[in-house]
């Protein structure tokens, strides 16, 4: 079975804001909106970041201190687009690989001049599961065999 | 992989099963240490975390005299159906977010 066939995740809302406005609360302000309840750290989340830069980091911080990456920003285009990478795998670590890690592209859509769509397509879950494959092959004395399954696949 | 199961998708749904899949992403846990985080009985955890074993987002294991519950770590469902429910409730937040005229713009 083909791994790529995981579906991507995400969703889409329209906002009585206007495109600048969005982005921005979107990307400045994500530490206000992020559900505090969702995230990876062991300690309570202080604060959630989203760095303004391409190739800024997007992460957690908790309550005592510890920052805990999720990904990175790919693309930094406001107002109308924005990508970042989720490096989170299945084992709720971080995978600092950038070939294991999953995307999220949030595009931001003027309808008029006081009202966004907003769509969020998280994608390349795939990915995650392979890097994952790869470390459980290593570790669980596949070795080299399974890994070269892994490739033959992917090939 | 073969581990990949979309049945998981809709099980988080209840926000006990939910609070119960949070706990044991940070933590792997018993039913009785779950029961001890959670207002509801070890009968009640018992019997969501069966549904959430059958729907292949935890495993269980035998860790001497008792049995310790984790994410399932084979693939990643137990990871794309806690993100589906992630994206849900986060989208919903930055949208009255960015609608409240309170928050000035940033």
């Amino acid at each position: 079975m083909s791994t790529a066939s995981i579906p991507p995740l995400g969703g889409t809302v329209t906002v009585g804001v206007p495109v600048e406005r969005a982005f921005r609360v979107f990307t400045a302000s994500f530490g206000t909106w992020w559900p505090a309840q969702y995230h990876i750290g062991q300690a309570d989340l202080a604060e959630a970041i989203l760095e303004q830069r391409a190739g800024g980091r997007w992460y957690e911080r908790g309550v005592d201190g510890s920052e805990c990456d999720w990904g990175r920003v790919l693309a930094w285009e406001p107002p109308h687009r924005l990508v970042v990478t989720w490096q989170i795998n299945g084992q709720w670590q971080y995978d600092p690989d950038p070939a294991h890690a999953s995307e999220i592209e949030v595009r931001f859509t003027a309808d008029g001049p006081g009202q966004t769509t907003v769509e969020l397509a998280h994608r390349y879950l795939d990915r995650l599961v392979d890097g994952q494959a790869l470390r459980d092959g290593i570790s669980g004395g596949g070795g080299w065999d399974a890994i070269l399954e892994l490739f033959a696949k992917a090939a | 992989m073969g581990t990949y199961r979309d049945a998981g998708l809709g099980l988080l749904g209840d926000p006990t099963r939910r609070a119960i899949f949070e706990l044991l992403a940070r933590r792997p846990s018993s039913v009785g240490e779950l029961a001890d985080r959670l207002p509801i009985s070890r009968p009640a955890v018992s019997q969501h975390l069966r549904v959430l074993k059958d729907g292949g987002l935890v495993v269980a294991r035998a860790e001497g005299t008792r049995r310790v519950y984790r994410l399932n770590p084979d693939g990643v469902a137990a990871l794309r159906a806690w993100l589906d429910r992630v994206w849900d409730e986060a989208l919903t937040a930055f949208q009255k977010m960015a609608e409240d005229p309170e928050l000035e713009d940033p």
